[in-house]
């Protein structure tokens, strides 16, 4: 679960946190087109060490390593996939930039989680609800969205109560072939799922009797404004975009291997 | 016999939930664990089959401490029924909620067919065999519950809250149930808020406050000490209140008992006649 504990929320207060949660997406959404567009390792190198200083002036530092911690599985797994299969396929000429490109891989996926750990770290969801409503989106809808993120915690903590209360029936986790281990979570998911649509159901009924959605028109006493931070990441953004589609089309990117002395195989 | 040695435990958000428990229940005891909401009730019921490791001192369970054995071994001796019966349904059938755990333990299958009619017919649920759990009320799913942990015949039964949700005529079946059990000679330990429930059983009473064990002895002598109940957060029995209402007409305090409370009264009012 250590992957989602870097995503998760903390009250702390910095200059990103103050960012305008739109501006942090448009950010998000820079950074994940740059990615995408790469497939060498320098820029995705150059991608990665661009977000620390977003992550050090934030003080998310600890809550970021564990996200690129819990990473680390899918990452190997990325690089183990496009190694194996390029080199069953033959999709690369030698076997050093075969490895530079799957290394390229794996990095670009570190690059995204990166990107979007420093936004859910560092962005309220409160802030994320008024940024999505601001955007026009239905307020049912970013009702909807906030609630499920609140409810997270909620949900963890459940679902180990419902652990214990299986292993107490002797049931045991860990125990079995592959196969056998999933279909030990069974009597786990089946009591959370009944349990999160009853309370779901009770919440809209609470809600109901309290009068949600009795105006059309919501008005909220916060509102958010772009003030001189926000534009600067918009135009770096912007220049991050600039400056990656330059890259792409005119300037030629050295690989790996120039730098390197040749591979014995 | 569960044997608590001076037991700390701390949850990872930072809570400290015991500090320092000792505790010894002997085989076939019946114990009311109290106290108010954040005690630490749970959270000590929780070491006697191992669910929480103490971070210091030991729980030893028939002298086998509990850190050396898996859960699943324990439950098997310790049997655990939680508070919420919708935190552990999930099969298609009341029976095979029964039989989960009985194959989980390998029982094979023609003793689990015997053992689960034997826990459907202890429990009055025997019309709901085929029927999902899911569609009974809440009453029922609690004895689904219970049965699904009887059936296995633990040496020790552990009740989270039994009481909870339970309409009068319900709670007054699983007091008689409870009792029976423990005349059985089965080990039985209550985590509760109920006075009245503990009142009418009169079992051993362990009384917490902020993870410490602030008193441990009869019912009778814990709940009608006002000073204990006080620092505690439970109210004395209603017979209780009455009584200690009536101190100054020379009646004794401790009274818990519906029966005994009527002969002292009747007799007092003799006493008045004459």
């Amino acid at each position: 679960m250590s992957v989602f504990e870097g995503f998760r929320f903390r009250r702390v207060t910095s200059p990103i946190h103050r960012l305008d949660p739109r501006v942090k997406f448009f950010y998000v959404l820079a950074m994940f087109v740059i990615a995408i567009i790469f497939t060498q390792f320098f820029p995705l190198v150059v991608l990665f060490f661009l977000q620390v200083p977003f992550v050090l002036v934030a003080g998310v530092r600890k809550e970021w390593l564990r996200s690129l911690r819990g990473a680390l599985f899918l990452v190997v797994m990325i690089f183990a996939f496009n190694f194996v299969f390029g080199y069953l396929y033959r999709t690369y000429p030698t076997t050093a930039a075969l490895l530079e490109y799957s290394l390229a891989m794996a990095l670009r996926f570190l690059v995204l989680v990166e990107s979007f750990s420093v936004f859910f770290l560092t962005t309220s969801p409160d802030h994320l609800s008024l940024a999505l409503e601001q955007s026009h989106v239905p307020y049912e809808f970013t009702f909807a969205f906030t609630t499920a993120v609140r409810f997270v915690p909620v949900l963890a903590e459940e679902a180990q109560t419902i652990m214990d209360a299986q292993k107490a029936r002797g049931l045991e986790l860990e125990r079995g072939n592959f196969l056998k281990r999933v279909r030990n979570y069974i009597p786990i998911l089946i009591p959370l799922i009944v349990s999160a649509i009853r309370r779901s159901l009770e919440l809209a009924e609470a809600m109901e009797s309290r009068a949600w959605g009795a105006t059309n028109k919501r008005t909220n006493l916060y509102v958010l404004k772009m003030k001189l931070g926000d534009f600067v990441l918009v135009l770096l953004s912007i220049l991050l975009i600039v400056v990656g589609v330059y890259v792409y089309y005119f300037v030629s990117i050295p690989s790996l291997t120039t730098f390197l002395p040749p591979l014995p195989f | 016999m569960i044997e608590v040695k001076d037991i700390y435990f701390t949850y990872p958000t930072g809570v400290e939930a015991l500090k320092g428990v000792s505790l010894s229940i002997g085989d076939g005891e019946f114990v009311a664990v109290m106290g108010q909401n954040g005690a630490g009730k749970t959270t000590l019921v929780k070491h006697f089959n191992g669910l929480l490791k103490p971070a210091k001192g030991g729980v030893l369970v028939d002298g086998v401490s509990t850190r050396d054995v898996s859960v699943a071994k324990l439950a098997r001796k310790v049997g655990f029924v939680f508070q919420n019966p919708d935190h552990q349904l999930f099969c298609e059938t009341v029976e095979e909620e029964i039989a989960f755990a009985l194959r989980n333990f390998g029982f094979d299958e023609v003793t689990v067919e015997k053992r689960v009619t034997w826990a459907l017919n202890l429990l009055d649920l025997a019309e709901y065999r085929k029927t999902s759990p899911f569609m009974l009320s809440g009453g029922e799913r609690k004895r689904v519950a219970l049965a699904s942990v009887l059936a296995w015949d633990p040496s020790v039964v552990i009740l989270d809250e039994p009481t909870i949700g339970q309409d009068h005529r319900q709670k007054e079946i699983l007091r008689q149930f409870i009792v029976q059990l423990n005349g059985q000679g089965k080990t039985v330990v209550v985590v509760t808020h109920d006075v009245e429930f503990v009142a009418e059983c009169n079992p051993r009473v362990v009384l917490m406050t902020e993870g410490k064990v602030v008193a441990d002895g009869e019912a009778k002598k814990i709940l009608t000490d006002t000073v204990l109940t006080l620092t505690a957060s439970i109210v004395p029995p209603q017979i209780t209140q009455i009584f200690l209402g009536l101190k100054d007409l020379g009646l004794p305090s401790d009274v818990i008992d519906v029966s005994e409370a009527k002969r002292i009264l009747l007799d007092y009012l003799e006493g008045v006649k004459h």
